[in-house]
């Protein structure tokens, strides 16, 4: 066959194959890059304040704004960037299509109606912080399922049908949650609009940790499923064969992303495009592995986050772009190069 | 037609299976024997039932009757990641949906011996590597997948079966669309493997040269059910070959080394 040129043993081939070296080295420099994006989410805002005086003094207006709104805001763009992003990357591995996201195949705006549904009823009922985010998991769960089982055709599932089912199913939520909008009272209305813009405002310490543990507890799911993930990049048969149980690992991944989705939904509603934009990029620079990219968009989807709710921030200030806004403008332009680099390859990223 | 005995014992048994998809039966009562060692061919015609037979021993099609045996274990009886270990299978088709470069491909063949999570050993890699050193891919560890010819992404999933450390090889069509010299290289490989290791091949053929010169045993198959079972010189003869292909075939012996040769023999003006 051929003789191979310039014949090195790929033990010394780092860019070959993953090793525990290299995933570290990589996640430290993602770390950093997070810290940075992190430490000016904290410093820069409409209001300039002084860090000094933030800590030194707890009276200070410096103080409120740091710990009272910048921090929370901060911590909110990691964590939702975080889910998001991870997210992203094990719908993508298992579907098998790098346009698959949360919020391209429907599943966050599932998650956002059943959330939408779970506040008003529980104004009522009382029990909102433990409905909303159950009824969010339910019901993007039920659109995962959904939009998989749709776009199976003879037990194929076909790209650019699932693309299509997820189009038609952000479109049917997008039209109930329009549709509650409009027999609820104004004051609903407005925070309605609210979770359909997708906005990392005003949660309590206490909704940040709880969507942080449901999503470190999926991420640590789905991080036991990565290198099944890589085999199923061969397809169902060949994953089967070097023995993945192909229909659990689905579900198991149905599961921890709806869940995960549910989370990050029910406090910050709908942000799409992240679990689109991060993965991508990460996987062009770092490649296919997922027990890599998996951690990674983690990291890098939580500074990608930070970074744009920063930019929503300052970018019209004293006023406020919906960080949602900010995704949505960067991520569809991006789709859109994808989908046509995409159909020209065949879906074979 | 009974399954010959042996003396050796069967790596792969399969007897009387029927199998087929939904509302689709295929195989109507098939029984095949391969050894330790030894290389099988199936054959046949189009439709005959040569992959799905292929895909009833690795397990991915259970059969509606009739037992698999791996080395005299019934095959539900075996843990899928033990059953890994033992067999591999390398299909017609080898899509790979994101940008893995060749060597993560073939130490996805080490999957099966890995536990939850982790990573390659020294070990596992050096695996990979002989298993891409027996195949000429050591140049193309680095490059992704998707920039390869037909030829060498082939010849990446068979490393990939190679690295399996299977006791049992199952190959679909393993050298169809490759030239001759890929053909005979392929072969020649897998014959290595099955002398040193004492590795057991059941490949589906269309190339009925390729089986005569390269098989130890041949399984003719037409309708889902077969028609000659033995040794090439025993199966491939021109009237069994005439009956199952439905035209008129010619087998000769190559003057220089006696091997087999099997040529359509339509007449010339069939054409006009």
């Amino acid at each position: 066959m051929n003789p191979a040129a310039g014949n090195h043993p790929p033990q010394r081939n780092s860019a070959a194959h993953l090793t525990r070296s290299r995933l570290l080295r990589i996640l430290a420099a993602l770390a950093i890059l997070l810290i940075v994006c992190a430490a000016a989410g904290g410093l820069f805002g409409s209001a300039h304040i002084s860090l000094v005086r933030a800590f030194s003094d707890p009276g200070s207006p410096d103080h409120a704004i740091f710990f009272g709104a910048r921090l929370p805001r901060v911590l909110m763009g990691v964590i939702v960037g975080a889910i998001l992003a991870a997210v992203g990357t094990a719908l993508q591995a298992l579907v098998r299509n790098p346009l698959a996201e949360g919020g391209i195949l429907g599943i966050s705006g599932g998650g956002a109606l059943g959330a939408i549904l779970a506040m008003v009823m529980s104004a009522k009922l009382g029990g909102g912080e433990v409905a909303v985010p159950l009824c969010a998991f339910g019901a993007a769960l039920l659109s995962t399922v959904a939009v998989y089982r749709l776009a199976m055709v003879d037990g194929q599932l076909e790209p650019f049908t699932l693309l299509l089912v997820g189009v038609i199913f952000n479109a049917f939520w997008g039209a109930a949650i329009m549709l509650v909008n409009s027999v609820v009272n104004f004051y609903y209305a407005r925070s309605i609009l609210f979770w359909l813009m997708g906005s990392l405002e005003a949660p309590t310490y206490r909704e940040a940790a709880m969507v942080a543990g449901l999503g470190m507890a999926g991420f640590a799911v789905l991080m036991f499923q990565a290198r099944d993930l890589n085999l199923l990049s061969l397809g169902d048969e060949s994953a089967a064969e070097l023995g993945v149980d192909v229909d659990r690992l689905r579900r198991t991944i149905f599961v921890a992303t709806s869940v995960m989705i549910g989370a990050a939904v029910s406090v910050s509603g709908i942000i799409s495009f992240v679990g689109l934009i991060v993965p991508h990029t990460l996987r062009l620079v770092f490649g296919a592995d997922h027990r890599l990219l998996l951690p990674a968009s983690l990291i890098g989807g939580a500074a990608f986050m930070v970074a744009a709710d920063l930019v929503a921030r300052v970018a019209i200030a004293p006023a406020e772009i919906p960080v949602g806004a900010i995704t949505a403008l960067c991520g569809g332009p991006f789709f859109i190069y994808m989908l046509r680099r995409e159909g020209r390859r065949t879906l074979s990223l | 037609m009974t399954t010959p005995s042996r003396d050796t014992a069967a790596a792969m048994r399969a007897s009387a299976i029927h199998a087929g998809y939904p509302g689709v039966p295929v195989l109507h009562g098939v029984s095949i024997e391969v050894a330790a060692g030894e290389m099988l061919a199936i054959v046949g015609p189009n439709g005959a039932g040569k992959s799905t037979l292929l895909k009833v021993l690795g397990g991915s099609i259970k059969p509606s009757a009739g037992s698999v045996e791996l080395f005299g274990r019934p095959l539900d009886s075996i843990d899928r990641r033990e059953f890994a270990r033992t067999v591999a299978s390398v299909g017609q088709e080898n899509a790979v949906t994101f940008r893995f470069t060749v060597l993560e491909i073939v130490l996805m063949g080490r999957a099966p011996h890995l536990g939850a999570f982790g990573f390659e050993s020294p070990r596992d890699l050096e695996i990979a590597s002989a298993a891409l050193d027996r195949f000429d891919l050591l140049g193309l560890a680095a490059r992704h997948v998707q920039e390869l010819s037909g030829g060498e992404r082939k010849r990446v999933f068979l490393a990939r079966a190679l690295a399996q450390e299977p006791k049992i090889a199952l190959l679909d069509e393993p050298t169809a669309f490759l030239d001759l010299k890929h053909v005979a290289e392929i072969f020649a490989r897998f014959r290595q493997l099955c002398a040193e290791r004492g590795m057991a091949v059941v490949a589906t053929l269309h190339d009925l040269n390729a089986a005569a010169l390269y098989a130890d045993r041949v399984l003719l198959l037409a309708d889902g059910a077969a028609v000659a079972y033995g040794t090439p010189a025993e199966v491939l003869t021109a009237e069994n070959l005439r009956r199952v292909y439905q035209t008129e075939v010619y087998v000769g012996r190559n003057p220089s080394t006696g091997a087999l040769i099997i040529l359509p023999a339509a007449l010339p003006n069939a054409r006009a």
